[in-house]
């Protein structure tokens, strides 16, 4: 069936069927005509978007339009190889001084291979490159996982169907170093008339 | 669904309302503009329009957008598509009260700005309440909140929708890719929809939606987003304006947590189906028998 749409003979006899089923269909007793369906859900054309945070850092300047400026890792990692990583960020006192973390019991060298900055490294010891990251989150996290790849985990952009989708990467949402959400203050508080005093809200009775 | 019916149902609310009740509720009908008739003002129902009607019924509404709200914009006839039955799936494991979908609702369906309305309240529960009547819509303060979850409530399109039954002009009614849709000009705005249903999913408008020029999506659907008029009733449409396109919906995009999955029930690939097929699904006052495609989930 879908196929066949691509054939442009088939195309021309479904549009001269459309022109002609418009022409006998003025009046609208009838239902109007469902429009086809799109393709099946695009899971291949999905793509995951690549965080800028797997590069590199943000700095404290911002360029003539206002943008923070960002360092690629290897600005400062190939001027200087750090002799150990620190087991805690508290041991931190020339670079990343003041890093947050809280992430279970893990220590920097859990993930972080030294001189390496654009790598990771799995519990096994294999290598990831940086941009693959979710296989290491996925190390733990085998239940969101499993929810990623069946898409009922993690926000996403695009078309459900018939087009293309940009999924987020783990890192989007979650900050590695302190994943879980931290409290923030809501947008758009209402102002129905659910919701205020009596007689007082905008729409309130009248 | 004729002519006689509205007008008949017209005259009852006016019996009902008493006459100067009538008046003011046929205020909004003083405030024509020059060139628009009587025939054009009680146009026929939706569906019963001529596609000729149609189109003159979308320019005449694109001519007002401009000329009272000082934007162009282009309002579309978007027909559902075959064998696609809408649902949608919420994750309550995952969402933390932000708002950001009801902020984005807002935005995309041209909401009044003064009144901050959206078609989805974000409540504020107890942990271990499932009594959606105990939410609170009115929390401000950083989320999430110890002891709270947090439960968006939006239209279900309910199949067995109670707002279909008792509209007196059937200006609502289900649609075949699972929609409940509103002809906004058909409505006589009796609010009886509001009252029945369950949810509190349905919103009047009081006065006419203030939105500033610059910030009307112009992208607009004729059951959906496009500017309502003052006097009816209106609902979440699941974005059809998009979703019939195979987009997501707005406040499925503006998710910052992916608490929400959207997609095709008909789909046996689809994360929808996946979810409904996996997860530990309940959907709100199933006791009613409204049969919602919105569902709530929680991560196992
Ligand atoms: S307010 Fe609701 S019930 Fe009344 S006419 Fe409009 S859609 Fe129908
Ligand atoms: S945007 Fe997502 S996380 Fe925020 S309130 Fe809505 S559903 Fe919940």
């Amino acid at each position: 069936m879908h196929a066949s749409l691509h054939l442009p003979g088939a195309a021309v006899i479904l549009g001269l069927l459309c022109v002609a089923h418009a022409a006998g269909c003025q009046d609208r007793d009838q239902p109007p005509g469902l429009r086809p369906a799109l393709d099946a859900t695009p899971i291949a054309s999905a793509s995951v978007h690549r965080p800028d945070k797997l590069s590199g850092v943000s700095t404290d300047r911002r360029d003539s339009l206002g943008r923070p400026i960002r360092a690629a890792c290897v600005t400062c990692h190939s001027l200087r190889r750090p002799d150990a990583l620190p087991t805690s960020t508290a041991e931190l006192d020339e670079f990343h001084v003041g890093l947050r973390f809280e992430h279970g019991g893990l220590s920097c060298a859990s993930c972080h291979v030294i001189g390496e900055q654009d790598t990771l490294r799995k519990a096994d010891g294999t290598l990831v490159p940086m941009r693959d990251a979710m296989q290491l989150c996925a190390q733990c996290h085998g239940p969101q996982l499993r929810d990623y790849a069946n898409g009922a985990h993690g926000g996403m952009n695009g078309s459900y169907a018939g087009g293309a989708r940009v999924r987020n990467h783990c890192v989007d949402c979650h900050d590695p170093h302190v994943p879980a959400f931290q409290p923030s203050m809501p947008v758009l508080p209402p102002r129905d008339r659910f919701v205020a005093a009596p007689g007082t809200g905008e729409g309130a009775h009248r | 669904m004729t002519q006689t019916t509205r007008r008949v149902a017209l005259k009852v609310l006016g019996a009902t309302l008493g006459a100067s009740a009538f008046a003011h509720a046929m205020e909004p009908l003083r405030a024509w503009s020059k060139d628009l008739s009587l025939d054009q003002f009680l146009q026929r129902h939706y569906k019963e329009l001529t596609s000729e009607e149609l189109a003159e019924g979308i320019r005449r509404l694109e001519r007002e957008t401009r000329e009272e709200y000082g934007r162009e914009v282009t309002i579309r006839d978007i027909r559902p598509q075959e064998g696609v039955q809408f649902g949608y799936a919420l994750s309550l494991s995952v969402c933390i009260g932000c708002r950001k979908c009801a902020e984005a609702c807002h935005v995309e369906n041209n909401h009044d700005r003064r009144t901050n309305n959206s078609y989805i309240r974000v409540l504020e529960m107890d942990q271990g309440s499932f009594d959606m009547e105990k939410g609170d819509a009115t929390y401000e303060h950083a989320v999430p909140a110890k002891g709270k979850y947090y439960m968006p409530v939006q239209c279900q399109q309910c199949d067995n929708a109670p707002c279909v039954k008792v509209c007196p002009v059937q200006a609502t009614w289900k649609e075949p890719d699972g929609i409940v849709a509103v002809d906004y000009n058909w409505c006589i705005g009796c609010r009886y929809c509001e009252a029945a249903c369950p949810y509190h999913a349905r919103r009047f408008n009081w006065t006419k939606p203030e939105v500033p020029a610059g910030e009307i999506n112009p992208d607009q659907g004729y059951l959906s987003n496009r500017i309502r008029p003052q006097g009816v009733v209106e609902k979440c449409t699941f974005c059809l304006h998009r979703t019939r396109e195979g987009r997501m919906p707005a406040c499925l995009e503006a998710c910052p947590t992916g608490a929400r999955v959207f997609g095709n029930l008909l789909d046996p690939k689809s994360e929808i189906r996946w979810v409904l097929e996996n997860k530990r699904i309940f959907v709100l006052k199933e006791e009613l028998g409204t049969r919602p495609r919105f569902f709530y989930f929680f991560d196992v």
